[in-house]
């Protein structure tokens, strides 16, 4: 069910410009055009009622509970499917009205078990409610009815919701949502008249179907027959919250309900700019990581990883911390130390960290987790259109005609936004899919690309150049556009080097092994096929000319013309929730807040005014860089904040030698994760539930992030940050987070009217906010690119040093699942391993068939960076030679094998792109077995901790007892 | 810092510049990114690099340091 807190209005808004003028029950009622009887009604306070409508889905009109009279007409119309007219009579409530409505209820509840007391949504069921609106006080039917019992037929299969079918009204509400909201077509109903039941799939199981466990069909359920097994242990909420999911960037806004301060169940709010009332497995359901055993919550230090961790209080955590920074500092320089923080964190918090890095470190040595994943997007589009942003919002997509996906798994990664453009593709508009695997949207239901080109990993520029040298070649390019829009002089070079023959689709085919006729119908489609957009994600930026692609994107939407305004753009789908804010916040090395270099003098003596403090004009250390440096001997205290670099960053081995070399490692985290393993100081974090701030997602959109509930160890995050800044010398002086955002707000022109009272007014607000865009910017560059005149760089395609090679002769890609979430700490900790519970290599039959490879055969992967084993699914979805994982899970190791390669200008790793070879084995790696030793043994170290907790306790007790 | 990891790096940014038509424009292009991207140490290294001989160093990115260190 809607939340218990929302109004459900009956059937979804329709935005228009013109309204309608009618009455309802003698009150003059106007409204937007397109709107039903049944939502005007609503809205004028005259609710009507209704079981299978709801404002999450189109009408149906099939319970006949919502019938009016209309003046005029004949017999009693359902109002939700009926839109309202200029001077419509209607009326609501009549005694025919009552009387078949009673009707209808009556033939409800005689297929229906009469145990409302103790079911469990009992104080939130339409059913119920609806019962009772229509005066329903007598059933002629027996109680005898195979469905008033409960029967066997009870589905607890998937870890989040219950299917009961006895308690079913076959209202379709949930076939309906599965079709029209999330578009995966798991549900249908089975059987005909008495008989008829929901089902998944082939009428299997709901874990075991294709269902995508996203809850749209829960919360459309308006009985207990779909229902969150939360609410089931728990009851129903007595309070709720609006807050911004914590897993990818879409950003969905979700209303957290909870009794006291346990959170009983999360939805998606109904007016979430980014979702629209839709979230997925990861955001709806997977939060039951916050109370997991697994937390830390108490600080911890240790002068060595070899000791057992000595748990103390949060003065003396910090304070040993800033000692030894300070004393690093003494003993080897200013430079010696510096920061990075995760694109988990909020905007506030990392602000504060790289303020913390800039003023109180004293040095630039401050980098983010975007490093390692759209850092290139920041770069590229820097410098071709000036800001280093997605250009558009989600709901941009509702206008376009060509959808290109490229380097993206939207249904995956980015599951709502996903939706979203399988809703448009249903629409209509056509899908060019550029990517090494067969992904979902290849060839989904209702959803098939026009075009699939499935070219090689590493080859993505040179397929951007083949497009765009078709479109300059064939004449399709929008020269009116470019003429007023570009750089003239830039614009005529790269002209010519992309006219080059070697830059055709023909002369690249070896390259890419994309047959030339699909390129050049590819960008025929792309330049000709009317509003166009471009969807692009890591498979694009993590790739040795990851920056060099993203320019090449950005060449092709001037080139067409297919930038500034709704419909066309080009839209970075960010990885994590916060990777766009991360990186506004100046968490970069060489740029202060709002990309502003740091060797930039005006910039810098606006900060050294507002901090207080001289700052460095010459860029700091990039993560990659500093574990050069710890390596080197240069570089020896890091405070790290949320992000665990030993999972996510490339070459393990490499990583894990730099964090041992180092004095002192601070991790802020939830749990012990990888990189905590090799910490001397850990200062428990707390939970996107447990703290106030924002996010900003893939649109630039800045949401609210609000605590609902206390943070266990008694700090908020950035409270720590701000600890640790005093401890270190450097007071900041905020009392909330809000003031961290007047900050920036004061010290950065794209946020310069936002504010959290502005942000609560809005629901969100999508930078640039100034005096010029008081309420945001949905499109960017309207009219003209922020950098003024658009910059066409020249993209020449350059081969990746990575080679296979007859020892490493497959090329491994790597890359995410819908279940679980980058380094899984999140959601490794909750039921979602139902679904994935360990990385597996995909590979094709034909390279598995060489090998003598079996489906869930053992296999290990090895490449120039080091070896692994997990189990092999073979699959087409990749093509020969090509093999795929994700890295979902410390022990498979998949960043053992990727390389330190990188993009040529952020350093960017190029996880996309590794040979290897795989073969059968029968046991783990050298490394799994090292690192298996060293997890049980860092894992002793905490338990030993954990003994002395106890210990203590125990001897607390009787003290307490004497007293 | 390992001296050959710093001399791929220049050696990459060289392959993105050396398609600019202009020479100088390339070079310049080169030392500008060395300039705004990469920390002090990491440029003096390069530069040393340079000074001892700067093998392995692409043309364009071997002149970019030259003048970066001049």
């Amino acid at each position: 069910m809607l939340s218990k807190f929302d109004i459900d209005y009956g059937t979804p808004e329709r935005p228009a410009t013109a309204t309608v003028a009618l009455e309802i029950n003698d009150v003059a009622v106007s409204v937007p055009a397109g709107t039903s009887v049944l939502r005007a009604a609503q809205q004028a306070g005259h609710p009507i009622p209704k079981l299978c409508a709801t404002e999450c889905l189109e009408p149906f009109g099939s319970c006949r509970l919502c019938v009016v009279e209309i003046a005029g007409r004949k017999g009693y119309p359902a109002s939700c499917t009926t839109p309202v007219e200029p001077g419509m009579k209607v009326r609501t409530q009549s005694p025919e009205l009552a009387k078949l409505r009673r009707g209808v209820m009556e033939l409800y509840i005689s297929d229906h078990p009469l145990e409302c007391l103790t079911c469990a949504a009992n104080g939130n069921c339409q059913l119920q409610d609806m019962a009772g609106t229509v005066g329903l006080r007598e059933v002629r039917y027996d109680a005898a009815g195979a469905n008033h019992v409960r029967d066997s037929r009870k589905d607890e299969s998937n870890p989040y919701f219950s299917y009961d079918p006895s308690k079913c009204i076959v209202c379709s509400r949930c076939v309906r949502a599965c079709a029209d909201v999330q578009g995966t077509f798991a549900l249908t109903i089975d059987g005909r008249g008495f008989a008829s039941r929901i089902v998944a799939g082939q009428n299997e199981s709901f874990l075991a179907s294709e269902c995508v466990s996203c809850g749209a069909c829960v919360q459309a359920c308006p009985t207990a027959t779909l229902i969150e097994k939360s609410i089931s242990d728990a009851g129903q909420p007595d309070r709720s919250i609006i807050t911004t999911c914590a897993y990818c960037g879409v950003g969905c806004s979700l209303r957290a309900e909870l009794k006291g301060n346990q959170l009983v169940r999360m939805l998606p709010n109904q007016d979430g700019h980014a979702n629209h009332g839709h979230a997925c497995v990861k955001g709806r359901f997977a939060w039951g990581y916050a109370t997991h055993a697994d937390r830390i919550t108490k600080p911890m230090i240790r002068s060595s990883i070899t000791e057992p961790w000595r748990e103390v209080s949060w003065d003396e955590a910090i304070a040993y911390a800033a000692r030894e920074m300070r004393r690093i500092q003494r003993d080897y320089g200013r430079d010696a130390v510096g920061v990075t923080t995760s694109s988990r964190c909020t905007n506030e918090e990392t602000y504060l960290v790289q303020k913390l890095a800039r003023a109180a470190f004293g040095n630039n040595n401050t980098d983010t987790c975007a490093r390692v994943c759209h850092a290139p997007t920041g770069y590229g589009l820097k410098v071709t259109l000036g800001e280093s942003a997605g250009t558009q919002d989600f709901d941009s997509v509702d206008q376009t005609e060509v959808i290109v996906v490229l380097g993206a798994n939207p249904t995956d990664a980015h599951p709502v936004f996903g939706s979203q453009l399988k809703r448009r593709l249903r629409q209509g508009a056509r899908l060019i899919v550029i990517d090494p695997r067969s992904i979902d949207l290849v060839d989904a239901p209702h959803v098939r690309a026009a075009y699939h080109l499935q070219l090689r990993p590493g080859t993505n520029v040179a397929v951007l150049n083949a497009l765009a040298h078709v479109i300059v070649t064939e004449g399709l390019a929008n020269e009116r556009f470019v003429a007023e829009r570009c750089e003239a002089d830039a614009y005529a070079k790269w002209k010519t080097f992309i006219a080059r023959p070697e830059n055709s689709p023909e002369a690249m085919a070896d390259i890419t092994k994309v047959p030339a006729p699909l390129v050049r119908e590819a960008a025929r489609l792309y330049a000709t096929g009317g509003n166009a957009a471009i969807y692009y994600g890591l498979g694009v930026t993590e790739h040795s000319q990851g920056s060099t692609a993203v320019m090449a994107i950005a060449n092709l939407a001037m080139l067409t013309g297919n930038i500034g305004r709704p419909g066309v753009g080009v839209n970075p789908m960010r990885g994590q929730n916060n990777v766009q804010g991360s990186c506004d916040m100046g968490s970069f090395p060489e740029s202060f807040p709002g990309y502003r270099h740091v060797s930039d003098a005006a910039t810098r003596q606006l900060f050294e005014a507002e901090w207080g403090v001289t700052l460095q004009h010459e860029p700091g250390l990039r993560l990659g860089n500093m574990l050069d440096a710890a390596l080197d001997g240069s570089f020896k205290g890091l405070y790290v904040q949320g992000e665990d670099i030993v999972q996510s960053d490339p070459n393990t081995t490499h990583v894990t030698a730099a964090l041992a070399a180092l004095e002192c490692l601070v991790v802020q985290d939830l749990f012990l994760s990888e990189t905590a393993k090799y910490a001397h100081v850990f200062l428990p974090g707390s939970t996107f539930l447990e703290k106030d701030g924002t996010f900003t997602n893939a649109e630039r959109r800045i949401s609210p992030v609000r605590k609902v509930m206390p943070s266990p160890s008694g700090m908020e995050d950035w409270q720590i940050t701000l600890a640790f800044a005093a401890a270190l010398g450097y007071p900041m002086n905020y009392s909330h987070p809000s003031e961290i955002m007047a900050e920036i707000a004061r010290t950065t022109p794209t946020f310069q009217r936002v504010t959290y009272d502005q942000i609560d007014a809005q629901g969100s607000i999508q930078w640039p906010c100034n005096d010029a865009n008081p309420t945001g910017t949905p499109v960017m560059h309207v009219g003209s690119f922020v950098r003024g005149k658009g910059y066409f760089a020249i993209t020449e395609y350059v081969p990746t040093d990575e080679k296979t090679s007859s020892s490493f002769p497959l090329l491994l890609t790597t890359g995410r699942i819908l279940s679980q979430y980058n380094v899984g700490a999140q959601t490794r900790r909750t039921e979602n391993v139902a679904w994935h519970g360990e990385d597996l290599l995909e590979i094709h039959p034909h390279d598995a068939e060489n090998r003598g490879i079996r489906d869930h055969d053992w296999v290990g992967i090895a490449s120039r960076a080091g070896d692994t084993v997990m189990r092999a699914r073979i699959t087409e979805r990749v093509a020969p030679g090509v093999v795929y994982t994700t890295f979902h899970f410390p022990e498979s190791g998949a960043n053992v094998v990727t390389t330190d390669n990188s993009d040529w200008a952020t350093n960017c790793p190029e996880y996309k792109v590794t040979a290897v070879q795989v073969t059968r084995v029968s046991q783990p790696s050298s490394w799994q077995r090292n690192h298996t030793r060293f997890s049980d043994e860092q894992q002793r170290l905490l338990r030993k901790r954990e003994h002395a907790q106890r210990a203590a306790a125990a001897t607390e007790v009787p003290e307490r007892q004497r007293s | 810092m390992k001296t050959e990891h710093l001399v791929k790096m220049v050696n990459q940014i060289e392959l993105f510049f050396r398609s600019e038509p202009n020479r100088e424009t390339a070079i310049a292009g080169i030392a500008g990114h060395l300039r705004r991207y990469w920390e002090p140490r990491m440029r003096r290294e390069i530069v040393a690099h340079l000074a001892q001989g700067g093998s392995g160093l692409g043309e364009l990115a071997r002149e970019a340091v030259r003048r970066m260190s001049a």
